[in-house]
């Protein structure tokens, strides 16, 4: 029976977000106290399952999971003719990674809305359509067939927009709802043209039938940039950013910590589109250059944005468009890298490991001090960063989260931020060392940034209009400390980390024939 | 030939859909202009998919011919619903903030800047 259970893991991870989601309403109509912790509930599971589902991948192999099949790893029906006609989900290292990243961010979330949400109202439409993202987003990193991508984008986005909305604030955060989904919107229907391109070229719409037979003609090419384009926008990369603050800095706390991980969901099928998909049939050189000037974009206009800013969370949604530059860096040193062997060994993996490290980290750090700020929001009901100050004295737990967070976002040691940005600098510096030089030079400012942060937030005399703010409540604290210590734990085991989770997720997006092989078979 | 008509439509209802979406500063004619776009999409789908001739694989009834996969029908109608679903959340938010600014003008919804 476990055995059995261990193969529907992948449908599990994807299918209890989504029943709890739409069973939620329904309980608190019967029950309407139960809501929040019934939702609770089903994160956990739904992490449970993704977190076993993460480990049972890296110890025995990819997975794949067909739906409506006789058996469940059955990927090509012997009446098929070789071409996989059902809704696939294949899991390998990569995908893997990005739902253990997933699981972990999301019930951290979860956990701080919990208490954060309290006293609100709706909060069984909250909690519904968080599962919903969830559910979403997870299904966008497991599946393997691109319509269903695009379903599953078109969920995170609906959901995603409406959370973004959710709490009106005199109508601002329903501008910043109607921008997000417009964009997404927009965005999704070329993927969609995309989409349909390769089905009328190819006939099936499995990215590994795809990628085996791809040829790469002109209109190829047209299809591949209409899937690269939406992708490049959703993952924040500057020029396509301007949506990334709006959104973050007025979605509710715990929700812009989770969409820190829906815009690395979109980074993911970027990257998979890129490697597993056209792979070396697309000059690698020349859309490896293209990431990595992106990257570079993103890097430098995120941090110069952040500095001037005085809202809080919009400062910091300015330095998650900063960090995932370093994610695209990384990951394009290795895609420029990649029709040569010599370069690939040599500092090329050893850039997309950097790169693809960040992605956690990134997820954790980010996410921590979006719950920081949140929890400063909340116990003073203020944002503006000079209207802020003494708070160390009163959220001293609050501060040392914050503090932790600032420190890894920078790349000071001991903390992860410091373990990726060292080895991207590493090998970035092999490659090309002007990029290495502007990668340490936004460190540099981002570490600037963040002191001011620090100061005007914590630092200072009590201030007499916030005598009466405390502490926030346990949960929101068991939660940034729950981040915290990974963090932490990051930083100090950094080559565990990498041995164990990074490499294997680097191999699987490079080695594009293992992909083709989990469902093609031979 | 009459196939590339069809690809003729499918370019301009998406060029009156973008065009409408770019250049209007309502709210509810840039959810139009979305929704324009979404159908010329849609009408290429099932244009991408059409096979003269072709039958529809039903078990029951299945007389000789040339059988055609309705992959991309599936497709149109759950693309349909998703059109559906984000055009009433756009209108949602474009109720809202009525409601909130009192007005439609894009020119007007400008509080989220720097």
């Amino acid at each position: 029976m476990m055995e059995n259970l261990g193969s529907h893991l992948p449908a599990l991870t994807v299918g209890i977000p989504m029943l709890f989601a739409f069973a939620l309403p329904l309980i608190m109509r019967i029950h309407a106290k139960a809501g929040p912790i019934v939702g609770f509930i089903g994160m956990a599971l739904t992490s449970i399952c993704g977190l076993s589902l993460a480990y049972q991948v890296f110890s025995a192999g990819p997975q794949a999971y067909v739906f409506g099949a006789e058996s469940s790893g059955l990927t090509l029906p012997p009446d098929s003719g070789g071409v996989p006609v059902r809704i696939i989900f294949s899991v390998d290292a990569f995908s893997a990674f990005m739902i253990l990243s997933i699981s972990i961010v999301a019930l951290m979330s979860m956990l701080y809305s919990l208490s954060r949400e309290k006293e609100s109202e709706g909060q069984s439409t909250f909690f519904a359509l968080f599962l919903l993202l969830v559910a979403g987003v997870l299904g966008m990193v497991s599946t393997c067939d691109l319509f269903n991508l695009f379903v599953f984008l078109e969920i995170s986005s609906l959901a995603g927009a409406t959370l973004v909305a959710f709490r009106i604030h005199k109508g601002i955060a329903v501008e910043a709802g109607l921008k997000y989904a417009v964009l997404s919107t927009a965005g999704g229907m070329l993927f969609l043209i995309g989409v349909g391109i390769l089905y009328g070229q190819y006939g099936s719409l499995n990215i590994a039938y795809i990628a085996q037979n791809l040829k790469m003609t002109r209109i190829d090419l047209i299809a591949l940039i209409l899937i690269f384009m939406p992708m490049a926008m959703k993952c924040g990369a500057v020029p396509m950013h301007f949506w990334t603050p709006d959104t973050y800095s007025r979605a509710p706390a715990a929700v812009t910590a989770f969409l820190v991980v829906t815009s690395q969901a979109s980074m993911y099928v970027l990257f998979r589109v890129l490697f597993s998909l056209s792979g070396l049939q697309l000059n690698p050189y020349t859309f490896g250059w293209i990431i990595i000037v992106l990257g570079v974009l993103s890097m430098f206009i995120g941090v110069t944005m952040a500095i001037p800013q005085k809202d809080v969370k919009r400062l910091m949604a300015y330095h998650a468009v900063s960090q995932s530059g370093y994610m695209l860096l990384g990951v394009g040193v290795g895609l420029a890298t990649l029709n040569d062997p010599v370069l690939l060994e040599t500092f090329g993996k050893q850039a997309m490991t950097g790169g693809i490290f960040h992605i956690i980290n990134h997820a954790l750090y980010k996410g921590l001090l979006f719950l920081t700020a949140g929890a400063v929001i909340y116990a003073t009901g203020k944002r503006n960063l000079n209207e802020l100050g003494g708070l160390g004295h009163k959220m001293k737990y609050t501060m040392i989260f914050f503090i932790i967070g600032a420190l890894a976002i920078a790349g000071i040691p001991p903390f992860n931020g410091f373990a990726s940005k060292f080895i991207l600098y590493e090998s970035v510096f092999r490659f090309n060392p002007f990029l290495a030089i502007i990668a340490i030079v936004v460190s540099i400012l981002t570490l600037a940034s963040f002191v001011k942060v620090f100061h005007s937030m914590f630092m200072g005399p009590r201030l007499p209009q916030y005598a009466k703010s405390t502490e926030v409540p346990k949960p929101m604290l068991y939660a940034m400390g729950g981040m915290s210590l990974l963090v932490v734990l990051g930083g100090i085991f950094p080559n565990i980390v990498v041995d164990s989770i990074i490499e294997p997720a680097v191999s699987a997006l490079i080695e594009r024939s293992e992909y083709i092989h989990i469902i093609m078979g031979g | 030939m009459l196939l590339n008509a069809a690809f003729i439509v499918v370019a301009l209802v998406a060029i009156i859909g973008m065009a409408t979406m770019l250049f209007d500063k309502n709210l509810i004619k840039l959810t139009m202009g979305l929704v324009l776009m979404e159908g010329a999409v849609n009408l290429f789908l099932v244009m991408v998919g059409y096979r003269q001739d072709g039958i529809a694989p039903i078990f029951t009834s299945a007389p000789d011919g040339q059988m055609v996969l309705p992959t991309v029908q599936a497709m149109t109608l759950t693309s349909i619903v998703i059109g559906f679903a984000t055009m009433a959340l756009l209108l949602t938010f474009a109720v809202v903030l009525y409601r909130k600014y009192g007005t439609l003008n894009c020119d007007f919804i400008n509080k989220l800047r720097g």
